[in-house]
């Protein structure tokens, strides 16, 4: 089965050549066990960009394959974040206030412990007492549990909700739009319990760790890169079989693959649960390389950004999406790092860091209109695979199978 | 009480010294120079107080002068003067006594006298008595102010003095009212205040509010040892809301009737005072890691009589069922505060009344704000089937425009007037070129334009930060649209709002015309319902859409120019208004405008609801609404009024 | 094999612009790490070019250390995760000597582990809300005590405001500052049901319900102020919405923590003529320097361009930094934090200006009216008020010290006498 699996789609094995080829040369050119060609910060940004690229291959099955437009997904991203972050930051805190107690006259009491904790966790904004979400946030087991559970439970909640009611198309996106924006609006309050708009912070220094960054850079480009492959692995095998097949018509034609007597609502339900359960590991594992998670980072325009990257690498295929999250998100943070110069058309300076965006933007609306398939559909070009000609536009997969004039029509 | 001591004394003081030298404007002051120069409320009374007192013919105009910051003092001999700024870092110095002009002076020799707020409202106060009479009205009006602002008892004579006389009657109203405030508060005949406030009782004002208030205020007690002739409202029981069990265990204790009882924390610190050699009554230090072992410990050091002695057995819940707490008003007379209580019980009915229609006009404004925003975004999205999120920055780029077309035209009114028209052309400019070049080609993958006019609003949004900059830019309402519209002291709002209102049902209007009554509006429908069958009656299809999206991009201009006039512009704006207004059309229903019109309502009611329910968190509102939101569409999918039939297109 | 070619050739690319540059003596560099676009843009662009002038004006003046000064800008992005990866990479990649940064609290917290790892140097130009002291970070801004607490007691004993709405905007600085506010308060007698908070979200735009409630609030008879941490361009619609209810000055004060001249620019003040701020400078102190300074200013960014607290605080910082650095003789960190202890550099307003070793400064306060110009006019300032990193007025800060110079701790115990963390809290 598995060689079936293998043989019968050799862009998996590709892929995860290159990626593991790709992880062997950052090993080998980092600072923390190489000869220290690429700097710590850049290895750092490679292995977010990994957990981007895992985020976007979930994005990929929701929408390249399942058709639903989430505009949400960020949300779980950030969940995952927040409850790896939840741990990072008590244990880490925990370390420092028992160290600090010990000196005391008298041993600390467990209470007195957990009390030192939150003022020093929640202090700043103006509290002491453990809120009811940090309930697990003392065990690296139930946290890391949390890290799958909290987004697939909301996930869930609200596709159980949303695809009941058969809200589909652009509604769906738009009330996935407003859950992300709920979310990033209550986690902005101070009496969510999870530091408002300071959000977790110094996420980067694992608790009891005394490796150097480093070091722990590579340790979670590793993961990373391993997530990644895995996630690839799982979502290349899910749209293979049987169950690829009824999401893929799903997309194409929903009514049709409800009367062949197919539950869609089960099976978009479960796509959106388990994309949001991929988006939270890709989440705990960019945070902590990130040093904070906050609302901000949920705000909708993230989300919009994922559907642009998997918009831009090529919807429909896995490979597409993580090429889109990676060759934007890296061009993005070049151009704006202030590192390229200036272009000057005469009395016009252009400044890129200003007019990055500008470009950014405009490229989605010219990848949109002439270039529907994205950067995969190179490899289209270059296999030699071309669709057969059936007149029109193609219509991206939300529209499903269907031409242009055959839409009309 | 104090102020007229002071003033007394200050007066005897200046008499004596009048009997040394002749008094002038000059040598009062000279007196007083340094508490004038520190300038603080707490020490400046004797001055002021000097100067009112002074039976000079100038102390009112030295007062005035005073307030309005006019007032300099020559850095080298500390001498002051009036003084008028010129031109050059120059000022032109006068005497006080004589009037007469010493010509003008350097800055650099001088320091300007600047009364703060708190100053200045004494100065007003001072001056009440030589403005009550004033021949200028607005003098008497500012003396009104000052007693508004600090009422005193020393107040009510002369403002009762000064009423038979006054000519405005507007004046003379206000003055009869503010004198049965004073009653209220100061007249010391026990029945003229009970009268006074049985004839305001069902007043709106803050200020009468402010008066009754003060004289219902009341503090909980002990009843033992209270005087006899306490004005007692009622007994309180410990554990009451207003009166904790360790609140009343607290005062207990103040009162020497209870014993405190050492919290962990002391406890913790006895301990630690009792530590010998590595132990605590005889348990090791390390041991006493947690509080049974600590409490245990404790007891042993009380049982040996190191420590006060602590049991659990007396809590102070029982404690305090032994004592009688009351609620004691500060005013003495019970006559009075039965009818203050009455008169307030009547007013705050009529307050919550009257803040019901407040917070209605508040959900009114704010629906009209999100019916503005949304109404373009209805049009395409809601008859076109197109998801425009450029449209915030359509919005934008209307506000923009009002900005600039106040760059080039000072008058307010008249540059808001060309702004709307010019923004409209603006926008739909901007939306007919839009439609041309990216949404054409994409109206059959509602999808693909979602993320196409993403991409064009971000790209919009940096060009106005590169054009602009990233500073909010003033967009100034004319005058006559300044200030509020006040129906009394609760419900008010601003004429800006209203303006916003008015537009809206201009626009819904203009909207049910062009749809009903128009060739446009008649081609519009008809493409919307079959676009096929349209074109065949001779419709071009392609030309409705170009214009329907004009159309609805225009009007997003104007809500920019209406929405930058009440809050800001910044590039920013839209993007603040596009998720608010997605929703409007959502929940109200696509495809028809009085959909958007009822979610515009629902939204901004339900908002205002939440924020009443939490004053405190504005943000919890606006979080809770969008969840509801979310719930709505469970129930309602195609929102409140759904389109049913061909028109719904499925 | 395209896939791979192509995945080759990105790694290469960009692994070129990943390696570390050369660190050379020469030019000193000075990082500059505010955020040039997304939603902090508008206050922190100015700090940007307010540090290029600065260190065009001192390259004028021949260097540093017989250097020219380069300054490396970076763009955050108002993104907070990303501060602290341009942090990184500007003591890492670029190897700069000193970091000029940041505006919001949260973009600080960002920084602060990366900034302690690599012992970097952040001077901090912003006021903020204290309850933090970092070894690797000089505070230049206010803290608490230089800025609300002054304003509070103005409030108190000048004004006699009796009963206090905390208006914010739901972050850490309001909410940490109205929770100092709140405890000063009632030390000083004033009841619960006198202190109305509430917290609005950034950006926020209709006002009518909180200006009517904060009117409704003078229906005790007490006099009412408002004390607003309201951030940003929410300001243009509370002033906007206070100017159409009526609301004057002399019956309800205003005074803004946040408030500064860029912020007046955005609209028309005739209305607001007598609200406050409270800030360490106003570009209406009347000095010599203060005249150089907004000239040097408009001449470089144009005669309706506005100088502000924060420009000030990077002025007395970035000198204070050229100052240390050559009493070092050289840009080491270490060396350089040691020699800026009892820097003293003139401010703006008048006065001297000291470091002290808890990384604050001792500034004056300035109170001032909002005049119809847009500028204020300086009603009270005081003598110089040391910074104080952990406040007087909450139970768990009062017992903390920050004395980096002689203790080496920044949360130091007073009553245990022990260090509680020399890392910062972040």
């Amino acid at each position: 089965m598995r060689n079936s699996f293998v043989a019968r789609h050799p862009s998996v094995l590709a892929f995860l050549a290159l990626l593991a080829l790709f992880t062997l040369g950052v090993s080998v050119l980092s600072e923390g066990f190489g000869i220290g060609l690429i700097s710590t910060s850049f290895v750092k940004t490679l292995g977010k960009t990994l957990c981007l690229c895992l985020i976007a291959v979930a994005m990929d099955l929701i929408w390249g394959y399942c058709g639903i437009l989430s505009l949400g997904h960020f949300a779980f991203f950030g969940l995952g974040g927040y409850m790896i972050g939840m741990w990072l930051m008590y244990e880490r805190t925990r370390l420092i206030v028992e160290g600090s107690l010990a000196q005391g006259a008298l041993p600390p009491t467990e209470q007195e412990v957990v009390d030192a904790i939150g003022t020093q966790i929640f202090g700043v904004v103006g509290s002491s007492d453990f809120p009811l979400v940090w309930a697990f946030a003392d065990s690296l087991i139930l946290q890391l549990a949390m890290v799958v559970l909290a987004p697939g439970l909301l996930a869930l909640v609200f596709g159980w909700l949303a695809f009941r009611s058969r809200v589909t198309g652009v509604y769906l996106s738009i009330l996935t739009q407003a859950m992300t924006l709920a979310l990033a609006l209550y986690l902005f309050q101070n009496d969510s319990g999870l530091r408002g708009n300071n959000g977790l912070s110094g996420l980067q220094n694992l608790p009891g760790v005394e490796a150097p960054q480093a070091v722990i850079s590579l340790w979670f480009f590793w993961a990373s890169a391993l997530a990644l492959g895995l996630g690839y692995l799982l979502a290349a095998w899910i749209v293979s079989g049987k169950f690829g097949s009824v999401i893929r018509g799903i997309r194409d034609n929903e009514a049709r693959v409800r009367f062949l007597g197919y539950s869609v609502e089960t099976y978009k339900l479960a796509v959106f649960t388990l994309t949001a359960c991929i988006a939270g590991i890709a989440g705990a594992l960019y945070y902590p390389q990130a040093g904070i998670v906050n609302p901000a980072e949920i705000a909708p325009i993230a989300s919009i950004y994922l559907a642009v990257w998997v918009a831009i690498g090529g919807r429909g295929r896995l490979y597409g999406a993580v090429i889109g999250a990676a060759f934007v998100s890296l061009v993005s943070s070049w151009f704006t790092g202030g590192q390229i110069p200036d272009l000057v058309l005469g009395p016009l300076t252009i400044k890129w860091v200003d007019w990055w965006t500008i470009v950014l933007g405009l490229s989605f609306v010219l990848v949109t209109l002439f270039a529907p398939s994205g950067i995969g559909g190179l490899f289209d070009l270059w296999q030699g695979r071309r669709p057969p000609d059936r007149h029109g536009a193609d219509l991206g997969p939300d529209a499903g199978a269907l031409r242009e004039r055959e839409a009309t029509e | 009480m104090t102020r007229l001591m002071i003033a007394l004394a200050a007066l005897v003081l200046f008499c004596a010294q009048a009997m040394a030298q002749e008094t002038t404007v000059q040598s009062v002051l000279q007196a007083h120079r340094e508490t004038i120069e520190k300038g603080s409320r707490t020490s400046i009374g004797s001055a002021i107080d000097a100067i009112a007192a002074s039976g000079l013919p100038q102390a009112q105009e030295v007062l005035q002068v005073w307030a309005a910051k006019e007032m300099w003092q020559r850095s080298d001999d500390g001498l002051f003067y009036r003084g008028t700024e010129k031109p050059a870092r120059q000022v032109e110095l006068f005497d006080f006594d004589t009037g007469q002009s010493f010509g003008t002076v350097s800055r650099d020799e001088l320091s300007q006298i600047k009364p703060n707020s708190g100053v200045r409202a004494m100065i007003g106060t001072a001056l009440v008595q030589f403005q009550l009479s004033d021949p200028d009205p607005t003098r008497r009006a500012e003396a009104l102010d000052a007693i508004q602002r600090s009422p005193g008892a020393d107040l009510l004579a002369p403002l009762r003095a000064s009423i038979p006389a006054e000519p405005d009657t507007a004046l003379k109203a206000r003055k009869m009212r503010v004198e049965r405030l004073l009653t209220i508060a100061f007249d010391p005949d026990e029945p003229s205040r009970i009268a006074a406030i049985e004839e305001m009782s069902g007043d709106l004002g803050v200020d009468m509010r402010a008066t009754l208030n003060p004289l219902l205020v009341t503090r909980i007690a002990l009843a033992e040892g209270l005087p006899e002739t306490a004005n007692i409202r009622r007994e309180v029981k410990p554990g009451d809301p207003a009166l904790g069990v360790a609140a009343a265990y607290d005062m207990l204790i103040a009162a020497g009737q209870a014993q405190p009882i050492p919290d962990n924390e002391a406890r913790k610190a006895l301990l630690i005072a009792n530590m010998v050699d590595g132990q605590v009554a005889g348990v090791p230090v390390h041991r006493l890691d947690s509080q049974e072992a600590r409490d245990a410990a404790y007891v042993q050091l009380a049982q040996a009589g190191l420590v006060p002695r602590w049991s659990t057995a007396e809590a102070p819940e029982v404690v305090v069922t032994r004592h009688r707490f009351v609620e004691v008003y500060s005013e003495p007379s019970a006559a009075v505060t039965e009818a203050a209580e009455q008169a307030l019980a009547e007013i705050e009915r009529r307050v919550g009344l009257n803040q019901a229609i407040d917070l209605g006009l508040d959900a009114l404004s704010l629906a009209s704000i999100y019916f503005l925003a949304a109404i373009g975004l209805a049009i395409t999205f809601g008859v076109m089937g197109v998801i425009n999120m450029a449209h915030g920055e359509f919005i934008m780029m209307g506000a923009y425009t009002g900005y600039m077309v106040q760059q080039v035209i000072a008058d307010h009114t008249l540059s808001i007037l060309v702004a709307i028209p010019l923004a409209f052309a603006v926008t739909f400019a901007a939306g007919v070129t839009m439609e041309r070049l990216v949404i054409r080609h994409l109206y059959n993958r509602p999808l693909e334009t979602l993320l196409a006019t993403f991409g064009i609003s971000i790209a919009l949004q940096q060009l106005a930060k590169n054009i602009f900059g990233t500073q909010a830019r003033p967009l100034t309402a004319p005058g006559w649209l300044d200030g509020a519209w006040v129906l009394n002291d609760v419900v008010s709002i601003s004429y800006i709002r209203i303006a916003i209102f008015v537009l809206a049902l201009i626009f819904l209007g203009l909207f049910l015309f062009i749809m009903r009554r128009t060739r446009l509006g008649l081609e519009t429908r008809a493409v919307t319902q079959n676009p096929r069958m349209a074109a065949s009656m001779g419709i071009n299809p392609d030309r409705i859409n170009m214009l329907t999206f004009g159309l609805g991009s225009g009007i997003a201009g104007i809500a920019g120019v209406a929405i930058g006039l009440f809050a800001k512009v910044t590039s920013e704006l839209g993007s603040d208004y596009i998720v608010q207004s997605f929703m409007t059309v959502v929940v109200g229903g696509v495809g028809n405008i009085w959909g958007t019109l009822a979610g515009a309502a629902m939204i901004g009611t339900l908002q205002k609801g939440i924020e009443w329910l939490n004053p405190s968190n504005t943000l919890a509102a606006q979080t809770y609404m969008i969840i509801f939101i979310i719930i709505f569409i469970q129930f309602r999918p195609r929102g409140i009024i759904a389109l049913k039939g061909r028109a719904a297109g499925d | 094999m395209t896939h791979l070619k192509s995945s080759l050739a990105t790694a290469a690319l960009l692994a070129g612009f990943g390696a570390p540059a050369l660190a050379a003596d020469c030019p000193v560099k000075v990082g500059v790490l505010h955020s040039l676009s997304g939603t902090m843009a508008i206050s922190e662009t100015t700090l940007k070019d307010t540090m290029l002038m600065l260190i065009e004006q001192q390259n004028a003046k021949g260097g540093l250390l017989g250097c020219e000064l380069e300054a490396v800008v970076v763009d955050p992005a108002s993104d907070w995760p990303l501060f602290a990866e341009k942090a990184r990479e500007l003591l890492t990649v670029h190897n700069v000597d000193v970091i000029f940064g940041n505006w919001t609290s949260v973009s600080r917290k960002s920084v602060l582990p990366v900034i302690e790892e690599l012992n970097g140097l952040l001077f901090y130009p912003v006021q903020y809300e204290g309850e933090e002291s970092s070894k690797n970070v000089f505070y230049t801004g206010a803290a608490p005590n230089q800025q609300a607490i002054p304003a509070t007691d103005y409030f108190l004993e000048e004004l006699g405001v009796e009963k206090f709405a905390l208006l914010g905007t739901d972050y850490v600085y309001p909410r940490t500052t109205n929770n100092i506010l709140e405890s000063y308060l009632k030390q000083k007698g004033i009841a619960d049901s006198d202190i109305f908070v509430n917290y609005t979200p950034f950006g926020h735009s209709d006002w009518s319900k909180i200006v009517a409630d904060v009117v409704a609030l003078g229906a005790d008879g007490k006099k009412v102020g408002v004390i607003s941490t309201i951030n940003g361009d929410a300001n243009i619609g509370f002033y906007k919405e206070l100017a159409a209810a009526g609301v004057s000055a002399d019956d309800i004060p205003v005074v803004a923590f946040s408030v500064g001249e860029e912020e007046l620019s955005g609209l028309d003040t005739t209305n607001l003529v007598g609200h406050l701020a409270a800030w360490n400078y106003f570009q209406s102190a009347d000095t010599e320097i203060n005249a150089d300074f907004v000239k040097a200013w408009k001449a470089k960014m144009g005669e309706d361009r506005v100088t502000n607290d924060p420009m000030e605080a990077h002025y007395i910082g970035f000198n204070m930094w050229v100052n240390a650095a050559t009493a070092a003789g050289s840009t080491d960190v270490d060396a350089v934090r040691t020699a800026m202890y009892g820097q003293e550099f003139p401010n703006l307003t008048g006065g001297t200006a000291v470091m002290l070793p808890n990384h604050h400064l001792a500034k004056p306060v300035l109170i001032g009216e909002i005049q119809a110009d847009g500028q204020f006019d300086i009603i009270s300032q005081t003598s110089e008020v040391p910074g104080d990193a952990w406040t007087d007025f909450l139970p768990e800060s009062a017992v903390l010290m920050s004395d980096w110079k002689d203790l080496g701790c920044g949360m130091y115990n007073t009553q245990t006498k022990t260090c509680v963390q020399t890392l910062s809290n972040y």
